[in-house]
């Protein structure tokens, strides 16, 4: 990476109290990039955003917009511009005055006619235009949130900043948002940092995905990479669905590790880390990297407990014995009747090296997911 | 079906029932018999005597003095009050440690649990001629008058009504959305910026509250200009103790009840159209 980073983190460290929310965070975002800062809550995504917006100050460490180091920057000069959770929209102003705020703050001031020019733009751009005297409350949620862009973005920040920004829209709204904030990042061309807890957000949306937990970054990388290759258990369980089945290492072969489940089938896997002969490990699975066949044809054999249809493709949660429920998604020609029924026995395949085996037994974090996909099963 | 609807008519009738009572025997009715005996005529013996004149309403310039006295005092007052009370609601509401809070408010409230009376003459000894006038003689300043002024009428009113202005204003500025300072900050206010943009614009309704609270409860002042003001600060609200019970013109002093009345319902009208248009609030709780 030869261009100056539009943001950059070196040894970022924030304490409350005695509460560390963000620890040794060192990021740099390349120029132009989508950026998803993606975790559960309370990891530190939101701290790191509002260091970058001067809301907040590092205990330790620095950060940088542009090369230029921002300690002691008041959040009203720095080149960035946030959209707010819940936008936080001016009440009290229509919805050209809440986009020409930032215009009017500008110095040396820009005339009149130039900022009822841009806020005009602001507004073509969001496709708002006619909606200038409106009142903030006679907006929708979706209108709101396009305002909220606008205001941000009409003052050509460095970057922009998004803070859950879908996170009250409905779903359908949601996924349009997904698309229209794509398509805005690609035409200005800056970078977009966005916060939030949905990993499909963060892996639909953005270039590069960080993700962290216990106010650390534990990836960063291509949302391809993330799921495809995530680098320890917590990745794996929290960026996508998994089957997390726990097992001991038999011993290597070749560069795969061999686990031996619960059960005592021995599956081949590949590992992050190097592990010893008998650890204890977790070996991820995803649902779609099992194939469902005829009783016997497969690796495991389990009973079909229930089945959502969903298309293209239908889930199934299968039980196997003395290892669990496991989450199987599954290609279908409708017509071929290669549906399983609940009840169904079935066999379970998968390829050598498919399985990913990570050091240490489920978590709790784990058993959560687990509950989610009965959630989802039932 | 139709019991129903009965019922709940009755149910609302019997809710609403003695406070109308109240308000008709003790409000309305004496309102009207004021309104009556201020186009009457004083009696020989004096009290009302009936008639249909609006000679009372003619003689008003009479009490001039105690008009303008109240018309410039009440909103000097008011202002003042304003003054002194939105820097402390601001400190409450945005600045004061969150634990502290409470506390610190009860402190601007508690002063007002005792008789406003018993403080007001405390001031009278304060600024008399043994109070702070004798301290100062001490270090060279002879013959400072501070007691019977308008200033010393001002300085009663705002120490008398400054939780009134504070309360409505801390209310408000503790409603307003903390997220909107940021992203006025994040939009690149300065401070004074966002707090002239944001923060008092949105705390409008607060000030227009309190404000009009303290205005319409200095039109009617009484003891504070008697006590402060000696004979020389004359506010109507002597003027009517004085018309009522001294010189028993009632209906002249009817006549400038009225007045009073029709002027503060002017000014609630007026600081209520003001906060709603400025703060661009859909719904301004008056009081």
């Amino acid at each position: 990476m030869i261009a100056v980073p539009d943001i950059e983190f070196r040894g970022v460290t924030k304490r409350y109290g005695s509460v560390t929310a963000v620890s040794g965070i060192d990021l740099a975002v390349p120029p132009s990039a989508f950026v998803a800062l993606l975790g559960p809550s309370g990891c530190g995504k939101t701290t790191c955003l509002r260091m970058i917006g001067g809301f907040e100050q590092p205990s330790e460490g620095a950060v940088f917009i542009r090369g230029r180091d921002m300690a002691g920057t008041p959040p009203y000069r720095r080149p960035v511009n946030m959209v707010f959770q819940q936008y936080a929209l001016f009440p009290h102003l229509d919805v050209e005055d809440n986009i020409a705020y930032g215009l009017r703050q500008a110095r040396p001031r820009l005339s009149s006619r130039e900022i009822s020019l841009r806020a005009g733009e602001a507004l073509a751009m969001v496709r708002l235009a006619g909606y200038g005297r409106r009142k903030i409350h006679e907006l929708s949620g979706g209108q709101q949130q396009r305002v909220a862009l606008a205001r941000a973005l009409v003052n050509k920040p460095a970057v922009l900043l998004l803070d859950e920004p879908l996170a009250a829209l409905d779903k359908k709204l949601r996924t349009d948002m997904q698309i229209e904030l794509q398509n805005l990042q690609r035409e200005i061309g800056i970078t977009f940092v966005l916060v939030t807890h949905d990993q499909e957000e963060a892996l639909s949306m953005s270039d590069f995905v960080c993700v962290m937990n216990g106010g650390r970054i534990v990836q960063l990388g291509q949302p391809s990479e993330i799921y495809d290759e995530p680098a320890d258990l917590f990745v794996a369980d929290f960026v996508g669905k998994t089957n997390l089945l726990s097992g001991k290492v038999a011993g290597h072969s070749g560069n795969l590790v061999e686990v031996a489940l619960a059960d005592g089938t021995v599956i081949a896997a590949r590992e992050r880390t190097s592990l010893q002969k008998g650890e204890a490990v977790s070996v991820s699975l995803r649902p779609e990297s099992l194939s469902l066949g005829a009783p016997g044809s497969g690796r495991l054999n389990g009973i079909v407990r229930n089945r959502i249809f969903l298309g293209s493709t239908a889930e199934y949660a299968i039980e196997v014995q003395g290892i669990g429920t496991l989450l199987a998604k599954a290609d279908h020609m409708i017509g071929h009747g290669n549906l399983f029924k609940p009840g169904e026995p079935v066999a379970i395949g998968f390829t050598a090296g498919t399985p990913l085996a990570f050091p240490g037994p489920k978590n709790n974090g784990t058993n959560q997911r687990e509950n989610k996909h009965v959630e989802t099963i039932s | 079906m139709r019991s129903n609807v009965l019922r709940h008519h009755l149910l609302t009738a019997l809710l609403l029932g003695p406070a109308t009572a109240w308000l008709v025997v003790f409000l309305v009715l004496p309102f009207v018999a004021i309104a009556v005996f201020s186009v009457g005529e004083r009696a020989p013996e004096g009290g009302y005597q009936a008639a249909f004149t609006l000679a009372q309403y003619a003689n008003l310039p009479a009490r001039a003095t105690a008009f303008w006295n109240t018309m410039v005092l009440a909103p000097a007052g008011a202002l003042a009050c304003l003054l002194v009370a939105y820097p402390v609601a601001y400190f409450l509401a945005l600045r004061a440690p969150e634990r502290w809070r409470l506390i610190l408010l009860a402190l601007v409230v508690i002063p007002f649990w005792t008789s406003l009376l018993m403080r007001t003459y405390a001031w009278m000894y304060v600024l008399g001629g043994r109070g702070i006038p004798a301290l100062l003689a001490t270090i060279g300043f002879d013959d400072v008058r501070l007691i019977n002024t308008p200033g010393a009428v001002l300085l009663g009113i705002v120490y008398g009504y400054l939780p009134l202005m504070i309360l409505p204003i801390y209310v408000s500025l503790e409603r307003l959305d903390r997220r909107l300072l940021e992203a006025s900050a994040d939009l690149g206010a300065t401070p004074l910026s966002t707090f002239l943009g944001v923060t008092l614009r949105l705390s409008l309704p607060g000030v227009m509250t309190g404000f009009s609270l303290v205005m319409i409860l200095l039109l009617g002042e009484y003891l504070i200009p008697t006590l402060l003001g000696g004979g020389k600060v004359f506010f109507i609200g002597n003027a009517l103790v004085d018309l009522f019970l001294q010189s028993r013109n009632w209906p002249f002093g009817s006549a400038i009840a009225i007045t009073l009345v029709l002027v503060s319902v002017v000014v609630l009208i007026a600081a209520n159209r003001i906060s709603t248009r400025l703060s661009g609030a859909r719904r301004v709780d008056l009081i």
